[in-house]
């Protein structure tokens, strides 16, 4: 196991989204704080910093992790993947992204980022979630603008539950 | 309506959004070299501050300055407030502390991680005070101060007499009264504050990044703070910002206390609040105590109302406080045709954080006093709760309606909305579901809540907290104003910028609907740039978002803007088509003849004439280049001598009635069925319309069932953490059927209202009002969590 001193910067080594990226940070640098101000990926959102809301969600090697709850340190050498991820390289958004804005799904968009995560995670292991899985899954996050309905709206039609 | 406006048009903001390519403040680069504070906060409720040690955390590394009260007062003014008291409000705590959360001191250092570590050393000696907690204890002589300057903790007291209350007293039939408790509560935004501010000492000036919602007549409060002129405070707002609800008017403070950080380390300085600070000191809704009473006729007729309303604005009140209690006072009488009133407004102040804007402002506390009076008098009366709100509503034939305490009542037909809801949203079915549930042996109740939602406030409202003569004294405040402007790019390419900040609104969408409707255009051939800059942007101390001021506001502007622009192109083409203007039409992209469309141009070309060849311009026309709209109704009259004023312009009309059923296992309120009648006038986008209800709806839930930020009496805040603090997830909101009623306001072009608070104002009361039909109780106290439920289960038992 890689060994680090509590009072020098470590060079962590990670592939985001695809590319592999290599930068400085303290020991005890959050990985939420590292993806956005090292790495200049700010689409991952820090909403509480004590792993309630789950606007920070990211995939850690394609599981659903809340980034404020690890350290930058522990995503070495693996996989992140965010939202900046899930749009075509051209800007076309993917169906779960489309989704969302066909249903409404969000207001300010603070949230969105970690719940669009979650469900690319989910909908990956369970692509025809049903009403209830959804709900379970949504309710790992906080979103203050929309009540909620129309993001378990967007979900149902990505996994292809509404026609 | 043929073009854009009043259709479901998917959001312009969402690509960007969903893309992780928003530009939220913290997503915003800052200067090379930029410090980092973090702010040390008082753990007593009340005390005397008798030392505070900085030496240690000044030598940690990488700390550049450690501020305290003391320098804040050396630098800086207190903030201006609404009331006229010698209690100063400073961005440090100076002397005292007066409540759990307030900052003490800044730690300004190289990085956020090194400047909380260094906060641990700051060491602050305290002499802790006994703390007030209770906001009626709090008015009762011998309960200490908290501000000993000011003599007293119930700061401001009026009393207000329209009508002649004590003969419609004296001559009903029955009175009826309760007195209701509304907690404290916030919307939390799941993004916290940020600020970041530059300090030129060579210009004396600020430039101030933040995601501030506004009033922007807190900029001169801030300036003032900071001892410069107004153009020397330059507030900039980020395009997007994580929601707001009211809540990131609070942000202003920090704007001062940040800016002296820059000015005091020669450093730009940001600023990042994290979620624990956010509870505990970022903005609360007051809490209230209402003491109400109705003078009632046997048939269930109100004649007259009292209200004692005692609001509970924490540590300071400061401004615009205390909004929530001026910001209804127009429809203190709700949607009921009530000529006799008497109000007294009282605020005092407690060992709690601040109260600050909160959506629906004002409007939670007031219904959950009138609809709960209303239930009371129906069940008092034996007469069914809905007779007695239909008895009472205002008759649609009495439009426009003049409200006892001075609102004019726009538009709307109550009743037939009320008739509708009853039909549509299937009243008989719910009654038959309490019926069976209840032979069952089932807790289940109905609820019902009516509720006039105001849109579009009154800068003067405030000022009805003054006496007449004070008023005369001061100056006249009055009226509202909104800017909005259409610029054409020298390809005809269309932009707008608006007096807003953006919180997840829909502005960018319902403005560029509003724009390409009146230029034949489609919304996506609209840029809006929304990132509001005072040193650039036009504005007035009306802009910002809160209190629903876009649809009877901003959106007007932009239509009027839209309107300008769209003469001078027909006047530009008619001149260029060889045909009079009025027959000038533009639609499709193209501006044509009417009377022989095959003589038509492209929009692009003819709108960029002003630019290319602007001497073709009809003689004396100047460029069109860029209109301003400039919106500023009439009807936003100052408050009369004897108080009545017209607290908002648009004034839309809400019924709600639900099933709700109590677990007998674990006390829980299950909402079986929410059904929600609005009138915002005329819809500009349905599938946005929704969106903001349903969001309100949320808001309301939470208020009603599980949001609250608890005080112990010590002062100590309970509620520090999301794990107590508890913001709904999906599993615990209901649906919400929705239905809508269109009553157009006569008071703005476009004939819209606002109608994004009103579920936060009607849902609370109308759940409690359910609670207490299941229970066959009097007193329902919100949040109405499982304990208190149990509370009033077993109460007398």
């Amino acid at each position: 196991m890689r060994r680090v001193n509590r009072d020098e910067r470590a060079r962590i080594a990670l592939t985001l989204n695809g590319r592999k990226l290599a930068a400085e940070a303290e020991p005890r640098m959050l990985l939420s704080d590292f993806v956005r101000h090292v790495l200049g990926a700010t689409g991952t959102h820090v909403g509480c910093e004590h792993g309630v809301c789950g606007a920070c969600t990211v995939l850690i090697d394609g599981v659903a992790t809340r980034s404020c709850l690890m350290l930058a340190v522990q995503a070495e050498g693996r996989e992140v993947r965010t939202v900046e991820s899930l749009a075509a390289s051209d800007g076309k958004l993917n169906p779960l992204q489309q989704a969302f804005r066909n249903n409404h799904a969000l207001q300010c968009g603070f949230c969105t980022p970690g719940i669009l995560m979650s469900f690319t995670d989910y909908l990956a292991r369970n692509p025809h979630a049903s009403r209830d899985e959804i709900c379970d899954v949504l309710s790992g996050h906080l979103c203050r603008c929309t009540g909620y309905a129309g993001i378990v709206a967007a979900v149902e039609e990505a996994a292809g539950k509404v026609k | 309506m043929s073009g854009p406006l009043g259709k479901t048009i998917l959001r312009k903001e969402d690509p960007a959004l969903l893309s992780g390519r928003g530009r939220y403040a913290d997503d915003l680069p800052v200067p090379v070299g930029t410090l980092h504070a973090h702010v040390v906060r008082s753990p007593h409720a009340h005390a005397e501050i008798v030392s505070i040690d900085v030496n240690a955390a000044l030598k940690h590394e990488g700390v550049w300055a450690v501020i305290t009260g003391e320098d804040v007062r050396k630098l800086s003014d207190p903030f201006m407030g609404a009331v006229k008291s010698p209690i100063q409000l400073w961005s440090l705590a100076v002397g005292r502390v007066r409540y759990v959360g307030e900052p003490v001191a800044l730690v300004v250092a190289e990085s956020r991680y090194l400047a909380e570590d260094a906060g641990e050393l700051v060491e602050v000696e305290y002499a802790p005070l006994e703390a007030v907690i209770d906001p009626v204890a709090a008015c009762e002589s011998g309960t200490p101060l908290l501000h000993p300057a000011a003599k007293t903790n119930e700061v401001s007291v009026r009393d207000f007499r329209y009508g002649d209350p004590e003969s419609a007293f004296a001559r009903a039939d029955h009175r009826i009264g309760l007195t209701v408790t509304f907690p404290r509560q916030s919307f939390t935004p799941i993004e916290c504050f940020v600020v970041v501010v530059q300090h030129n000492p060579a210009k004396g000036s600020y430039d101030v990044l933040a995601n501030f919602q506004g009033p922007f007549s807190m900029h001169p409060v801030m300036a003032r703070a900071l001892r410069v002129s107004g153009p020397k405070l330059r507030l900039r707002i980020p395009p997007d910002s994580g929601g707001s609800f009211g809540i990131k008017l609070s942000v202003f403070p920090y704007v001062v206390l940040i800016g002296l950080a820059a000015k005091i380390t020669g450093r730009p300085v940001k600023w990042t609040e994290d979620r624990i600070e956010h509870l505990v000191a970022a903005n609360s809704g007051p809490n209230r105590v209402t003491a109400i009473e109705a003078a009632v006729n046997n048939d269930g007729r109100v004649i007259a109302l009292t209200l004692d309303q005692l609001e509970d604005y924490g540590a300071f009140l400061r401004a615009p406080m205390p909004g929530p209690l001026y910001r209804m006072h127009g429809s203190v009488t709700g949607a009921y045709d009530i000529e006799h009133v008497a109000v007294k407004n009282r605020c005092v102040l407690t060992n709690k954080m601040p109260a600050g804007l909160i959506r629906g402002f004002g409007g939670p506390q007031l219904y959950l006093a009138i609809e709960r009076l209303m239930q009371r008098i129906a069940i008092e009366l034996k007469l069914d709760p809905l007779d007695v709100i239909k008895r009472n509503l205002i008759p649609a034939r009495k439009f426009p309606y003049r409200t006892a305490a001075g609102a004019l009542y726009d538009s709307g037909d109550y009743s037939r909305a009320v008739d509708i809801a009853v039909g549509d949203g299937r009243l008989d079915e719910l009654k038959r579901r309490r019926d069976f549930a209840r032979a069952a042996g089932r807790k289940y109740g109905i609820g019902f809540a009516v509720v006039i939602e105001p849109a579009m406030s009154n800068m003067g409202y405030l000022s009805t907290l003054l006496t007449s003569e004070a008023r005369e004294k001061s100056g006249p405040k009055n009226g509202a104003v909104s800017l909005a402007t259409v610029n054409v790019d020298p390809m005809g390419a269309v932009t707008v910028t608006a007096d807003v900040t953006v919180q997840g609104q829909s502005h960018e969408t319902v403005l560029s609907q509003i724009v390409a409707e009146e230029l034949g255009l489609t919304p996506d051939d609209v840029e809006v740039v929304l990132e509001l800059d005072t040193a650039k942007d036009q504005w007035s101390i009306a802009a910002g978002s809160y209190s629903s001021r876009f649809a009877g506001g901003t959106a007007v502007a932009a239509h009027m803007a839209a309107v300008q622009m769209r003469d001078k192109i027909k006047a530009i083409a008619a001149k260029q088509l060889n045909v009079l203007p009025d027959d000038v039409e533009l639609s499709a992209g193209k501006v044509r003849s009417r009377s022989n469309p095959d003589n038509a141009l492209p929009f692009g070309r003819v709108a960029g004439t002003s630019n290319w060849a602007p001497t073709l311009l009809p003689e004396g026309m100047a460029p069109a280049l860029s209109e301003t709209g400039v919106w500023t109704p009439p009807e936003l009259e100052p408050p009369t001598h004897d108080d009545r004023i017209n607290t908002s312009l648009t004034y839309g009309f809400i019924f709600d009635f639900c099933g709700i059923e109590i677990d007998p296992v674990n006390y829980h309120v299950r909402v079986d069925r929410y059904v929600s009648m609005h009138d915002a006038g005329r819809i500009m986008n349905p599938m946005i319309a929704v969106g903001q209800i349903r969001g309100a709806f949320a808001q309301g839930i939470a208020a009603a069932l599980y949001e609250e930020f608890v005080y112990n009496e010590e002062g100590a805040f309970l509620t520090g953490t999301f794990a107590d603090y508890l913001v709904p997830t999906v599993t615990e909101i209901p649906e919400v059927e929705i239905l809508h009623y269109e009553s157009p306001s006569p008071l703005t072009p476009l004939g819209a209202k606002g109608l994004a608070e009103g579920n936060c104002m009607s849902t609370p009361v109308c759940i409690a009002n359910a609670i207490a039909d299941a229970l066959g109780v009097s007193d329902v106290e919100l949040p109405a969590t499982p304990r208190r439920i149990h509370a009033m289960m077993t109460d007398g038992r």
